[in-house]
């Protein structure tokens, strides 16, 4: 079967100023590889820094990398310009981590969820109401008429990240690039999001790729686990495997800082000390 | 003597459409040395809380009553002179919810840490002194001392915000979410240095989150917060192991669990408008267990002792 999204040695150095004239190279993704077919998930694991939310910046080439290839459905968008790749946009749509800034506040939900379709001449004026509602009913956003007319101010983080993921879903998006989407949220909230997620996902075979610093939820949700450290994929694998049998150290730091509900856990100190040798 | 006691407190505020009743009858204690975890979710009324034991409450406050008792001291009684000089920052301390971005961006951090002393007529050398033990005590290097914010990463803001809050030696500290901003290695760190203070130093915590598994690694009691009320109270064993309360047994439930295959669930509908809550329990609306009683009847904590539960199924 063929990728639906294929991300090929893909290098990202940034210049970092330094000083008042000079820059300093700064390596943000280092050869990463990563494929997935039509319908599959895969959670990207890491701290902050080590290059997760850029290579989502990357498969949704919101920027080039510096080397590498980005294959979509086939055909290499590495380069394509902004002109072409309006097929692509339609096609891949992200979900960012912060629901309070990633609505435009004077705009109701019908005017932010319906924008898509109008930025990609989709339908008439009733279509795209029938699209809109129809979507904001499937993220359970009901009465779909009633919160149509709501402004984001008047919706709970929970509510807000709905909207976000309507708007994937008006588009008949294929892919969604999803960073951090329940990290801001309460436990009920995220719970509930990423029940969603697997819903639609299983309805409309959507393609995820998932990006989290917290295993936990990564567990609940995909199946395939890639870890992120410095840039680099530093394991990979089935998400049973990765939990039970963690082989890089990373890992085993990660999955010892992911909070339980175990009163036991205050009367001892957790092991997360690879970080503090690794970090500068 | 416990270090902090409160009874009954409550904390309305003026809302557009009727008074907003934030913190409606809340009571708790805390030993010195120990941890107590607030959790519940987000617009329960646990950072009011949180405001009402540093008196800051905001402008627009409605109506505030109940008592707030500090090593037996009564702290509504005192005038706000008094209370400033003598209690806020020295004797309880908080770290407010999301204040990694309120360092001013170019003093030096260690001069923040400093800047209290200096008020209150430390010498700059003895200052300097002592905010580097403080750095030594949050575990960042001394060269902390003369970075400015912009240089450190988030974890490192984080320690040096509760440098900050311990630096005239309070008794008690209130941390309001403080680890939601960072990633889970950075925030299992900043715990376990929690747990070090709470231990070395003897501090009472306050600690407010809406991560009930994160709560269970430093507080050695946790009190659930729904819709402005207490609906569970009790020892870190009792409330995770033996939950009375639905909405705790519901809060444990949506936690995905590392080991067990177990489908998070999440509570359905969302926690009601605090103008005007509903009658009788506050959570039965989304409460699973609901009968007549609980509609109609608002049902006072079960039984009366160390592990306590707002909920009529605990009578029968």
């Amino acid at each position: 079967m063929n990728d639906l999204l294929s991300l090929q040695n893909i290098r990202m150095v940034y210049q970092a100023r330094k000083g008042l004239f000079g820059f300093t190279p700064v390596v943000a993704l280092d050869g990463v590889s990563l494929s997935l077919a039509e319908g599959d998930t895969v959670a990207l694991v890491g701290e902050s820094g080590s290059g997760k939310s850029t290579l989502a910046r990357v498969a949704l080439r919101l920027v080039r990398p510096t080397s590498g290839r980005v294959l979509f459905d086939g055909a290499d968008i590495t380069a394509l310009s902004e002109g072409r790749l309006a097929g692509f946009r339609q096609q891949v749509q992200g979900i960012f981590q912060d629901p309070f800034s990633s609505l435009d506040p004077f705009m109701r939900v019908l005017d932010t969820v319906e924008e898509p379709l109008i930025i990609h001449r989709m339908g008439n004026r009733e279509k795209r109401r029938e699209l809109l509602y129809q979507a904001l009913e499937e993220v359970r956003l009901v009465p779909a008429k009633e919160f149509a007319k709501k402004f984001p101010h008047q919706l709970s983080g929970g509510q807000r990240q709905r909207v976000a993921i309507a708007r994937c879903l008006v588009l008949r998006s294929r892919l969604i690039v999803a960073d951090e989407p329940v990290s801001l949220l309460d436990a009920s909230s995220r719970a509930e999001i990423l029940s969603l997620f697997r819903e639609l996902q299983h309805r409309h075979s959507l393609t995820f790729i998932y990006i989290t610093h917290d295993l936990s939820t990564a567990r609940q949700f995909a199946p395939r686990i890639a870890i992120m450290y410095r840039g680099k994929i530093v394991e990979t694998g089935p998400t049973s495997q990765v939990i039970t049998q963690p082989q890089h150290p990373y890992t085993r730091a990660l999955l010892e800082a992911v909070p339980q509900p175990d009163p036991s856990n205050r009367f001892r100190e957790r092991r997360v000390g690879f970080q503090e040798t690794a970090r500068e | 003597m416990p270090l902090l006691e409160v009874e009954g407190l409550k904390l309305h505020y003026r809302g557009a459409s009727g008074d907003v009743r934030a913190v409606d009858g809340v009571s708790f204690s805390l030993e010195a040395g120990t941890a107590l975890g607030l959790v519940g979710e987000s617009g329960s009324g646990k950072s009011s809380v949180a405001l009402g034991l540093m008196r800051l409450w905001p402008r627009n406050v409605a109506h505030f009553s109940g008592r707030v008792l500090l090593n037996g001291v009564d702290c509504f009684k005192l005038d706000e002179g008094e209370f400033r000089r003598h209690y806020r920052w020295e004797k309880v301390a908080m770290v407010f919810q999301g204040a990694m971005e309120s360092f001013n961006p170019v003093l030096k951090v260690g001069e923040q840490i400093a800047e209290p002393l200096l008020q209150r007529k430390v010498g700059r050398k003895e200052a300097r002194k002592q905010s580097l033990e403080l750095l030594d005590a949050v575990l960042l290097p001394p060269s902390t001392y003369d970075r400015y914010p912009h240089e450190l990463s988030g974890g490192m803001k984080q320690r040096a915000l509760i440098a900050m809050a311990l630096v005239l030696h309070p008794q008690l500290l209130i941390l309001d979410e403080p680890t939601s901003a960072l990633d889970v290695i950075v925030q299992a760190e900043v715990m376990n240095l929690l747990k070090r203070l709470k231990r070395e130093l003897g501090l009472g915590i306050v600690f407010i989150t809406h991560d009930i598994a994160l709560s269970s690694d430093l507080c050695d009691r946790i009190a659930v917060m729904y819709a402005g009320e207490l609906s569970e109270i009790g020892g870190a064993d009792g409330v995770l192991l033996r939950p009375g309360h639905p909405y705790t047994q519901k809060l444990l439930a949506a936690v995905p669990l590392l080991t067990e295959e177990k489908e998070p669930e999440f509570i359905p509908g969302s926690p009601p408008d605090l103008t005007s809550p509903p009658p009788g329990c506050r959570f039965h609306p989304r409460c699973p267990y609901v009968f007549d009683r609980c509609r109609v009847e608002s049902p006072p904590p079960f039984p009366a002792n160390e592990h306590r539960a707002r909920c009529w199924l605990l009578l029968r």
